[in-house]
């Protein structure tokens, strides 16, 4: 990837849903640049088509055309394989309702990805565990989900995105299943990742004090780009 | 490791499903390896007759006697040894539920069977006593018979009470070998006949014919029958084999029927669990759009789905499989007399493993496919 090149590159891209025989469009001519270590909140009304397009960036969906190159790849040019290959690579994922697995304790599900990189047990551990002290859970690292609150559930899914050190992490709408002091912690923990390790993070939310945590705000409106970026944070 | 780790824990997530499905599976290939025994012991009898030996016997039915004077004629036919008469008494010990096979017999009836064994000191006890039987080991050791018990019988064919003294019990040359029979002299049951019932005197149940050499049965057979055809009674001969398979063909629809139940039984089973795979693939379909999400590939998920299916299998099927000879022992106690050899092949065994292994497979299949094609964004939008 050129150094001078944005992170992420979407020229034209077009997105849309079949149902029930007819064609709804979702994403219509998006063309955006995200730049390394950027932290973008993706805003708009339910049904604007921004979960859509943090789905496409992240390689879980494909486009119906346009360009969209992540870290310098062109990731509609893979195949599912090479997709699922390049997202436990290089992209950590946030989910609204976390997705941990149940029947994992706290440190076997930040453990999960790195199950699919070469390292040994010994450097796993040893990973897992740095990455949950960062998210200060050090102590429930022995703790099944169930046996979590809402706030600590979604900073293990954090330490679970984190945990292979992506070059991008996607949230989507993460502190929308949180109360406010919860949605305060996550938020100010993915700001310190992003201040500290300088992980570009591209977060979906429709709450507007989570989108003052991110440098730069997009704003989605019926599936096209509605304004210019615009500066939320120093 | 983490995969089983996953397995494990996912298949005891829903502890009482797993638990009821897993007790399914246990009476399920536990019910199944019950009736393929039954049809082994079934067979047993058949397995266990030589070809060495032949049958004659009335060619319209075995319900019709043969005359005595057969016998001479049958002896004098090249490359037979021996003949020994035999006719089923069908008495009734105590109880029509105390069943066992007696047969009225000659006295080298016991050279033509070298697999029962007999002391020679019982046996000139009991070709001395006219009213003196023999009984077998399982026989004896079921009813707690011993030499000099009086043993009574009440007929059914041959009316009356007939009472007979033990006078030796035989062994049988191998465990394999059906000892629960009773024999008694011929000469006995003929001369009661020809003082109560003249007209049902002189008359044969069954001639057993031994041979010079086993490959010779078939040009034998066609002798004898030969000899009395256009006779008033045409015999029908063939080797002991045939003849008890012959017996059992009788019974080839009834065995059918319990092979057809053996596998209906799997094929239940195999539903109930293809329903429980079914729903904890669809409940887990978040946590597998998750896992895809994050990389895993879609083998993996397979995996997880056909490793839980196999885990429960091998659990219900192992269990089935351990009690089977407990099992086994309680249904022959519970089956009385009726299945002399009841015994657990290890075919049984094998063909129980493989259906425990067939049911895991089949109730995995479809939700393994299905979990593995699930689109990432569909699966996430799933709720549990």
């Amino acid at each position: 990837m050129d150094e001078a090149e944005p992170f992420i590159i979407i020229r034209r891209l077009f997105k849309a849903y079949r149902r029930g025989g007819q064609i709804v469009p979702v994403l219509n001519d998006i063309s955006l640049e995200v730049a390394a270590g950027e932290f973008t909140a993706l805003m708009g009304p339910s049904g604007s088509g921004k979960s859509t397009l943090l789905n496409l960036i992240a390689g879980i969906d494909k486009p119906d055309s346009g360009e969209l190159r992540v870290g310098g790849i062109d990731i509609t040019a893979l195949s599912e394989s090479e997709l699922a290959d390049w997202r436990a690579r290089h992209i950590g994922f946030v989910f609204q309702f976390y997705n941990l697995m149940p029947v994992l304790t706290a440190f076997e599900n930040v453990e999960l990805p790195l199950l699919l990189t070469r390292l040994s047990r010994a450097q796993r551990r040893e990973r897992v565990g740095l990455t949950l002290a960062i998210v200060g859970l050090d102590d429930r690292k022995a703790h099944y989900p169930s046996e979590l609150s809402g706030g600590q559930q979604q900073r293990v899914a954090i330490a679970r995105a984190v945990v292979t050190d992506p070059a991008l992490l996607v949230a989507d709408e993460p502190t929308g299943d949180l109360d406010r002091v919860s949605a305060s912690e996550v938020l100010a923990l993915l700001r310190r990742l992003n201040d500290e390790l300088g992980t570009t993070i591209l977060m979906v939310t429709h709450d507007v004090h989570a989108a003052r945590s991110a440098r730069r705000l997009v704003h989605l409106e019926k599936g096209e780009l509605s304004t210019e970026p615009i500066q939320l944070r120093d | 490791m983490f995969m089983l780790k996953l397995i494990v824990r996912n298949a005891l997530r829903h502890r009482l499903r797993t638990g009821l499905t897993v007790i399914g599976l246990l009476v399920a290939v536990l019910a199944f390896g019950l009736l393929q025994t039954v049809v082994d012991a079934w067979y047993a009898g058949a397995q266990a007759a030589s070809n060495a030996r032949l049958i004659t016997r009335n060619a319209i039915s075995l319900v019709f006697p043969l005359p005595l004077n057969y016998e001479a004629r049958i002896r004098g036919i090249q490359g037979v040894t021996s003949v020994a008469r035999s006719s089923w008494f069908g008495g009734v010990y105590q109880s029509p539920k105390n069943f066992f096979a007696q047969f009225a017999v000659t006295p080298n009836y016991l050279d033509l069977y070298p697999e029962f064994v007999l002391s020679d000191a019982e046996r000139q006890a009991w070709l001395r006593d006219r009213k003196g039987c023999l009984v077998g080991r399982q026989l004896a050791d079921l009813y707690g018979f011993k030499v000099g018990d009086v043993l009574p019988l009440r007929g059914t064919i041959f009316p009356g009470t007939w009472e007979f003294v033990v006078r030796g019990i035989f062994e049988g040359s191998d465990a394999g070998k059906i000892t629960r029979q009773m024999m008694f002299h011929w000469d006995y049951l003929n001369e009661t006949l020809r003082k109560s019932a003249r007209q049902r005197a002189d008359q044969v149940g069954i001639y057993i014919v031994g041979i010079e050499h086993a490959d010779s049965a078939p040009s034998i057979a066609r002798a004898i029958d030969a000899t009395f055809r256009n006779s008033l009674a045409e015999t029908l001969t063939e080797t002991e084999q045939a003849f008890q398979l012959g017996f059992i063909a009788m019974s080839n629809e009834i065995i059918a029927a319990i092979r057809i139940v053996s596998y209906v039984v799997i094929v239940i089973i195999m539903a109930v669990m293809a329903n429980t795979m079914a729903m904890s693939a669809r409940e887990r379909t978040a946590e597998y759009a998750t896992l895809k999400t994050l990389g895993f590939r879609p083998g993996f998920i397979a995996l997880l789905i056909v490793g839980e299916s196999a885990a429960i299998c091998a659990l219900g099927g192992g269990l089935a499989i351990a009690a089977m000879p407990h099992a086994a022992s309680a249904f022959k106690h519970f089956a009385g007399t009726y299945f002399p050899i009841f015994e657990v092949s290890n075919l049984t065994l094998a063909l129980q493993a493989a259906c425990a292994l067939a049911i895991a497979l089949a109730a995995a299949i479809v939700p393994a496919v299905r979990a593995g094609r699930v689109r990432i964004v569909e699966g996430l939008r799933a709720i549990g």
